[in-house]
C-alpha cells in the first residue's frame, strides 16, 4: 500500500469524527454478519458434537496430515518440478533461432495454456492412468499440472531470459562463447534468479489445483476430506469438513507464500519483473 | 508484514489443535458389519492350476470394490477397512478361500470407480469386483460376471409430502442419482433431468433439503437411505428398471464361476446372506428381499 | 470426429452453460472485486483488514472446497438458491439454471472477486500519483477521487490483469462442472464414458473450442487495453 495515502487527506477533526461513525458502523455490520453465520450454523445443528469431532480423533488426524497433506505436496512438488522443466524447454524454444521450433513451442504453450486443467487431467487419467490405481491417479494429477504450469512458466522463463541485460550476452559472444553456452551459463542461472518468486507463487496455484484430483477419484486432501463428510457415522459433517479442509489449504498455501517472500529478499533483492509476477500467480 | 504473522499464527494453532489431540474417538468403532472367519484348511480344496488355489496358496488377494457408497461399498476415512453389503459379500468369498477378510496385509481392498472394474480385471490389478457392478451383456463380452448376489429395481425417493407417485410424473424435473451409475442413465431414459452427485448419500441430502424434487437408484438403496431421514422421505413407485448386481472376474479364469456361484448359494442357504443384509442395507423398516436366482456359468 | 458431430447439440447445451457461468459469474465478480478492492484501499481501518483477510482467505482456498460449500454445504443451512429457476427449451435441449447452477455461479463469483481486487488494486497503484493529489487539491473527497479520477483510469490499467483473472474464470467453470452443473466438462466426461474409444479425439473437440473461447476472449481484452491505453 505504498500510495495509500495519496487518495486521502489525513482527516481533520470532522472527517476523524466521520471515519470514527464508520469504522463503528462497519464493526457492527461485520460482526452482525458474523454472528448471522453463527446462529445460522447453530440453528441447523452444525455444532453438534459428533460432526466434528473427526477433527480431534487421532485416527482421522493422521488421514489427514498423512494421506492428506502429505500426498497434496507431494503431487504439487513433483508437478513444479516437472512444470519447471516443460517449461524451460518451451521457453528457450520460443526464443529458438529455428522458426519451426519457434512456432512449435508457441503453439505448445498455447494450448495448454488454454485449456482448463481439469479436461486435461480427466484425458490423462483415462488413457493413460486408469488402470494403475491410486498411482494413475497421482501421477495423472501431476502430469496435467505439469502441462498446464508449464505453460505458464514456459512465458516467466521467457521474460526472465529476456530480462538479462543484452550486454553481458553480446560481451560472452565477443569472448568467442557458443549460443549454448550463453544460454546455460549466462542466461539460464540469472533469469532463474529472477523468476524464483514467480516460480514459487505458481506453485500455490499447483499446490490448490491438486483438489480437482477430486475428478479422478485422486489421493490428496480433497480424497480424504470427500471421505470424511460422506461417511454416515460423521452426521453430514460437510461444513466443518470443508472449514477445516480449507483452513489446512490456507495455511499450507501461506507458509509457500512466506517462503516465497523469504527467498525474494535473500536472493533477489527488490529487482522484480514485472511480467513474470504478472503471468504467474493467475490461477 | 501482518499477513506472514498470521501465517505463523494459524501454523502454530494447527501444531497446538494437533497436540491437544486425542480427546475424540471417531472412527474406532470397530468396522461395522459381520465377523467372517476364514476357513482354515484348505489343501486339496481346490484343484491344483485353478486360480482359486493359487489365490489360497499365495495367500493374499485383491478385490475392488467401492469407497464413496454408503451401504454397498465405503471407506470411512477413520478404518482401514470399506463396510458395505458388497464388502460383506467379498468377505465371504475371501474367507472361503482360507484368507482372513480381517487382515489388511493378506486382502487388498481396491478403490474401483465405475469407469475402472473392467480394466482392472483385464490387467490383473484386482482379483474380484464387487462394487455394485451390473450384470450386462456388453460388460460379458470383456470380463466374466457372475451372481447375481441382489436383485434390484430402479425407484424412486421423494420427500414424504411429494405428490409424485412414478418416475412418468417426473419428466423434464431433475431427479438426482450418482455420477457414473447406471442409475443416472436410466433416468435419463424415461425423460428426468439426471442430476450427478457424488454419492446416493448426498442425493438424499439434496432430496431432503429441497435441492432437487427426487433422486433414483435401486430400492433397496432407498430404503436404506429413507430410514435414515425418519420418515422425512419416502420410496415410491414401481421398479422401472432391473439391475442384476453380480460378482466380476478375468475372463482369463472362468473356474472362478462355479465357485463364486458355489459359495453365494451356500450363503443363501446358511443366513450368512441375510446377516451380511441386515448389517448394511437393512433397517428397521426395511424387509430383507428373497435371495435371487444364481446364472448358470457358460462352460 | 463422428462421435463429435453426433453429439453436437449435447456439446452446444454444455458450453451454452459454460457460458452463462462465466458471463453472470464474470460480472458478479467484478461488482464484488470493486467493493473489496475500494475496501483495500479507503481510508477506513477496518474495512482494510476485512478486505485484506477476505482475500488472503479466498485467495488461498482452492476453488473446489468453494464449490462444496456453496452446492452442498449451505443447502444444510437452509440457505438453497432456488430462487432461480430458469428453464429456457430449445431444439438441442434444455437450458437450465436451476438451483446447482444459481449455487455455483454465486460460489465463482465470490471466488473470483478476490483476484478482481487484487487486479484492480494493481491498477490503482499504477495511477500516476499526481493524479490523485490534483483531484484531492480541488478538494474532491475519497469518494470523489476514486469515482471521477482513480477508477476509471485504474479500469484501463486493470484490463490486462483483469483479462487474465477472466481467463481464469473460463477454465475454473469446469469446476463446477464437477459438482453436477452440465457444462462443456460434464458433457465431456459423460461422452468419454459412452464412448471409450475416441476418447483422445473427443478430449481435443473440447479443448480446441475452449482455446478459441480463450483466444477470442483474449482478442477482445487486447483491443479494449489498445484503445483505453492511458495517454
Amino acid at each position: 500500500m505504498s500510495n495509500n495515502s495519496v487518495l486521502f487527506d489525513t482527516p481533520g477533526p470532522k472527517a476523524a469524527a466521520r471515519h470514527r461513525i464508520y469504522t463503528v458502523l462497519a464493526v457492527v455490520v461485520l460482526l452482525g454478519l458474523l454472528a448471522v453465520a453463527v446462529m445460522r450454523l447453530a440453528d441447523n445443528n452444525q455444532f453438534e458434537g459428533r460432526k466434528w469431532e473427526p477433527f480431534v480423533s487421532p485416527v482421522y488426524i493422521e488421514r489427514f496430515l498423512v494421506d492428506g497433506v502429505l500426498e497434496t505436496l507431494k503431487m504439487a512438488v513433483a508437478a513444479i518440478i516437472l512444470a519447471v522443466i516443460f517449461g524451460a524447454l518451451f521457453g528457450i524454444g520460443k526464443l529458438s533461432e529455428h522458426r519451426p521450433l519457434r512456432w512449435f513451442s508457441w503453439l505448445v504453450v498455447e494450448f495448454w495454456r488454454a485449456v482448463p486443467v481439469l479436461l486435461a487431467m480427466v484425458l490423462v487419467f483415462y488413457v493413460w492412468g486408469i488402470d494403475r490405481g491410486d498411482t494413475g491417479a497421482f501421477w495423472s494429477v501431476v502430469v496435467a499440472l505439469m502441462l498446464y504450469n508449464g505453460a505458464v512458466l514456459a512465458e516467466v522463463f521467457r521474460a526472465g531470459i529476456n530480462a538479462v541485460p543484452k550486454g553481458q550476452v553480446e560481451a560472452a559472444y565477443a569472448l568467442g562463447m557458443r549460443k549454448t553456452a550463453v544460454m546455460m551459463q549466462i542466461q539460464l542461472p540469472q533469469a532463474v534468479k529472477i523468476m524464483l518468486p514467480a516460480l514459487i507463487s505458481q506453485m500455490v496455484v499447483a499446490l490448490k489445483d491438486t483438489s480437482l484430483g477430486y475428478a479422478v477419484a485422486a489421493p490428496g486432501l480433497t480424497n480424504v476430506a470427500k471421505l470424511t463428510y460422506n461417511s454416515p457415522s460423521n452426521g453430514q459433517n460437510i461444513i466443518p469438513t470443508v472449514l477445516v479442509t480449507a483452513g489446512l489449504y490456507i495455511v499450507m498455501n501461506l507458509i509457500l507464500t512466506w517462503i516465497a517472500t523469504w527467498v525474494q529478499k535473500k536472493f533477489v533483492g527488490e529487482k522484480r519483473i514485472d511480467v513474470a509476477a504478472a503471468a504467474a500467480g493467475q490461477d | 508484514m501482518r499477513r506472514l504473522k498470521f501465517g505463523m499464527a494459524a501454523a502454530a494453532l494447527l501444531v497446538a489443535g494437533s497436540t491437544l489431540a486425542g480427546c475424540g474417538d471417531a472412527g474406532e468403532d470397530g468396522d461395522g458389519g459381520v465377523d467372517v472367519s476364514a476357513e482354515d484348511d484348505c489343501d486339496g480344496k481346490f484343484d491344483d492350476g485353478t486360480p482359486m488355489a493359487e489365490l489360497a496358496d499365495a495367500g493374499s488377494i485383491n478385490v475392488g470394490v467401492k469407497y464413496d457408497q454408503p451401504g454397498l461399498g465405503f471407506m470411512d476415512a477413520g478404518s482401514d477397512i470399506p463396510t458395505g453389503f458388497d464388502v460383506e459379500i467379498a468377505k465371504l468369498l475371501v474367507a472361503d478361500l482360507c484368507i482372513d477378510p480381517e487382515d489388511t496385509d493378506a486382502v487388498n481392498y481396491e478403490e474401483t470407480i465405475s469407469d475402472n472394474r473392467e480394466p482392472y480385471l483385464e490387467s490383473g490389478r484386482v482379483d474380484l469386483v464387487l462394487a455394485s457392478y451390473s450384470i450386462t451383456d456388453e460388460r460379458r463380452q470383456i470380463v466374466g460376471q457372475t451372481g447375481p448376489y441382489m436383485v434390484t429395481g430402479q425407484q424412486i425417493l421423494v420427500p414424504a409430502d411429494s405428490d409424485v407417485e412414478s418416475i412418468a410424473d417426473l419428466k423434464g424435473e431433475e431427479v438426482c442419482s450418482a455420477a457414473g451409475s447406471t442409475s443416472l442413465e436410466n433416468v435419463n431414459k424415461e425423460g428426468a433431468v439426471g442430476v450427478p452427485a457424488e454419492t446416493y448419500g448426498q442425493c438424499a441430502e439434496d432430496v431432503a433439503n429441497g435441492t432437487v424434487p427426487a433422486m433414483s437408484t435401486d430400492g433397496s438403496i432407498l430404503l436404506g437411505l429413507a430410514a435414515q431421514y425418519d420418515g422425512e422421505l419416502k420410496v415410491v413407485g414401481d421398479e422401472f428398471s432391473e439391475e442384476r448386481i453380480g460378482v466380476g472376474y478375468s475372463k482369463d479364469e472362468p473356474e472362478m464361476c462355479e465357485w463364486i456361484n458355489g459359495v453365494l448359494e451356500e450363503s443363501f442357504e446358511n443366513g450368512d446372506w441375510e446377516d451380511a443384509f441386515n448389517a448394511t442395507l437393512g433397517g428397521d423398516d426395511v424387509e430383507v428381499p428373497e435371495p435371487p436366482a444364481l446364472d448358470e456359468c457358460q462352460a | 470426429m463422428d462421435v463429435v458431430w453426433e453429439n453436437r447439440e449435447a456439446i452446444l447445451i454444455g458450453f451454452t452453460h459454460t457460458v452463462l457461468l462465466f458471463l453472470i459469474a464474470g460480472i458478479g465478480s467484478l461488482l464484488l472485486g470493486t467493493v473489496i478492492a475500494a475496501m483495500r484501499v479507503g481510508p477506513i481501518g477496518v474495512l482494510r483488514v476485512a478486505a485484506v483477510i477476505y482475500v488472503s482467505l479466498v485467495r488461498n482456498t482452492p476453488l473446489l472446497m468453494v464449490l462444496l460449500l456453496f452446492r452442498y454445504g449451505l443447502p444444510k443451512l437452509n440457505i438453497k438458491f432456488d430462487f432461480v429457476d430458469i428453464v429456457v427449451p430449445t431444439t438441442a435441449g434444455d437450458i437450465r439454471l436451476n438451483n446447482i447452477f444459481t449455487a455455483c455461479v454465486i460460489g465463482l463469483s465470490i471466488y473470483t472477486a478476490a483476484f478482481v481486487a487484487e487486479a484492480i488494486r494493481s491498477g490503482i497503484n499504477a495511477v500516476p500519483l499526481g493524479q490523485a493529489e490534483a483531484a484531492r487539491a480541488i478538494g474532491l473527497p475519497f469518494g470523489g477521487v476514486m469515482r471521477e479520477v482513480i477508477l476509471p483510469q485504474a479500469f484501463r490499467a486493470t484490463v490486462p490483469p483483469l483479462a487474465s483473472v477472466q481467463i481464469a474464470l473460463i477454465k475454473n467453470t469446469t469446476v463446477a462442472g464437477a459438482v453436477g452443473v452440465v457444462e462443456a466438462f460434464n458433457v465431456m466426461r459423460s461422452m468419454t464414458n459412452n464412448y471409450a474409444g475416441s476418447r483422445i479425439e473427443i478430449f481435443i473437440a473440447f479443448a480446441l473450442i475452449f482455446v478459441v473461447l480463450v483466444e477470442v476472449y483474449s482478442f477482445a481484452a487486447h483491443r479494449l487495453e489498445r484503445r483505453w491505453r492511458i495517454a
